[in-house]
């Protein structure tokens, strides 16, 4: 299982807790991830990246495994650590306030 | 046994505030969706328990709620928890937080840019829902106003929006510029009387009116005077702060306008200005009594610097001559260091006998009058900074 640990705003807004657990099919990509996050969370749709464009949201960024992942094409092919479910990949504001 | 139902929206949620008819005794709950932005709740009068709710975020973007139980419990619809995003066909099921601008060919003359602010022009951005006014028949259609300038509709419950393109489509697009807040649709008022009719006012461009339902739209600005924009009087550029009607009487307009009160009697065709001996005509928001449509409310902000009332005393003004006379109402209201704000969507008005009036401010109080306004007191006095204020009347 992939684990994903979602900021607290869309906790609250999934009903979810701080991870959530995802079976991925294929190969664990940004992308697939997303896809079957919000397959899950339906309601997550739209709130990390755009309707359309499918680009991550100007405030959101990516990382896992320490590592900052949100410039890499959402294609690429998650560290070996998320694959397995060691490391979560982690969903996270990118600046604090408001 | 009658009562009314309070919906405030906040920097940092939601809060729901009921009473019964005395309006005396106040239960409150929330806050519904902490930590959200919530810039508008609006509830349906045609069935009293169905609530939209804009929720909105910097970080996450746009979200619609719906409640059809009069706020107890909330959904977003399309998406319950849990579910697939698609039928087993395969179809989207529904797509309550998608805003996206009509473009096609096929409904006329989508615009691509309006005037930014050093000038240049710069490309329509979806940012946020501003404004939900829900049909006064249909319980499942509601429009949308929002931010970069345009209205949405929907009619299954919020599920899903499409653009009334028509508005983007007049051809003045390009002279529409943000305001302070941004360009944003804040106001929307649907004429009782033709279901065809609705006005709409935009930050800052100026008011609109449609005649056959939302295709067509036309700017009704004449008599407004800005003396900051390149010609004051031009047909559109205005920063309409808000616009409010009495339902009983519908070809008559109020207009708070970034300065100057302004009041129309032909449904917007053109306006004079009624500010008359108000200590300063600078503000937001401004509402009608529901049973005398010649009792108006406004509530004096020092000015487009300073916004904040006069003097740190905090002052309502009526008036029953629908404009020019103006009284100040303090009692209960705070007459000394206060520094707050009242934003345009931030005061609302009940249907009961006497008119209850309402008002939320930035410092989190929101204020009740059950005496057409003669005297107030505080229902709450820290909440959030409350961006809306919305009541509904429960018979």
């Amino acid at each position: 299982m992939i684990r994903v640990v979602l900021p607290v705003h869309l906790r609250t807004l999934a009903h979810a807790g701080a991870e959530v657990q995802l079976d991925v099919q294929g190969e664990v990509t940004q992308r697939s991830v997303l896809d079957a996050l919000e397959a899950s969370y339906p309601m997550l749709r739209g709130t990390i990246r755009d309707h359309v464009t499918q680009k991550r949201r100007p405030f959101l960024r990516f990382f896992a495994c320490e590592e900052d992942l949100s410039h890499l094409p959402p294609e690429t092919p998650l560290p070996d650590a998320v694959v397995s479910g060691k490391e979560p990949l982690l969903i996270i504001g990118a600046i604090a306030g408001g | 046994m009658s009562g009314v139902r309070v919906l405030v929206g906040t920097r940092k949620g939601a809060f729901i505030l009921s009473s019964d008819g005395k309006r005396e005794k106040w239960d409150v709950s929330g806050p519904h969706f902490a930590g959200w932005e919530i810039y508008h709740m609006k509830g349906s009068s045609a069935d009293p328990n169905r609530i939209y709710a804009s929720q909105t975020s910097g970080w996450f973007g746009q979200i619609i709620q719906r409640s059809d139980d009069g706020g107890k419990t909330w959904i977003q619809p399309g998406t319950p928890p849990g579910e697939t995003t698609t039928t087993p066909e395969g179809m989207p099921k529904g797509e309550s937080n998608k805003f996206v601008y009509d473009t096609s060919e096929k409904t006329g003359k989508p615009l691509t840019t309006h005037q930014w602010y050093d000038g240049t022009q710069h490309p329509w951005e979806f940012k946020r829902v501003w404004h939900l006014e829900p049909s006064l028949s249909d319980p499942n259609t509601v429009y949308a106003g929002i931010e970069d300038a345009a209205i949405f509709r929907s009619i299954d419950g919020g599920q899903t929006w499409h653009e009334l393109s028509g508005l983007r489509g007049h051809g003045t697009g390009p002279r529409w510029q943000p305001g302070a807040g941004g360009m944003c649709l804040h106001t929307i008022v649907l004429d009782p009387s033709n279901a065809n009719r609705m006005y709409i006012a935009i930050s800052a461009a100026g008011a609109f009116r449609t005649d056959d339902g939302g295709k067509t739209w036309k700017p009704i600005n004449k008599g407004l005077h800005s003396q900051y924009i390149p010609d004051p009087n031009a047909e559109v550029g205005h920063c309409v702060h808000h616009v409010a009607m009495n339902p009983k009487r519908p070809g008559v307009l109020f207009m708070q306008k970034h300065w100057d009160v302004m009041r129309s009697d032909d449904a917007g065709d053109s306006w004079h200005e009624v500010s008359g001996d108000l200590p300063t005509d600078f503000g937001f928001a401004i509402d009608v009594n529901t049973n005398e449509p010649d009792v108006v409310y406004v509530v004096p902000i020092k000015s487009d610097s300073e916004h904040y009332p006069l003097e740190g005393k905090l002052r309502v003004y009526r008036s029953r001559t629908g404009g020019n006379e103006w009284e100040a109402l303090t009692k209960g209201l705070p007459q000394q260091n206060c520094y707050v704000n009242v934003l345009r969507d931030a005061m609302a008005v009940d249907s009961l006998d006497k008119c209850g009036v309402y008002f939320g401010t930035t410092g989190g109080q929101v204020y009740a009058s059950a005496d057409s306004g003669d005297t107030w007191a505080p229902i709450v006095r820290d909440l959030p900074a409350v961006l809306s204020v919305e009541v509904q009347t429960l018979r």
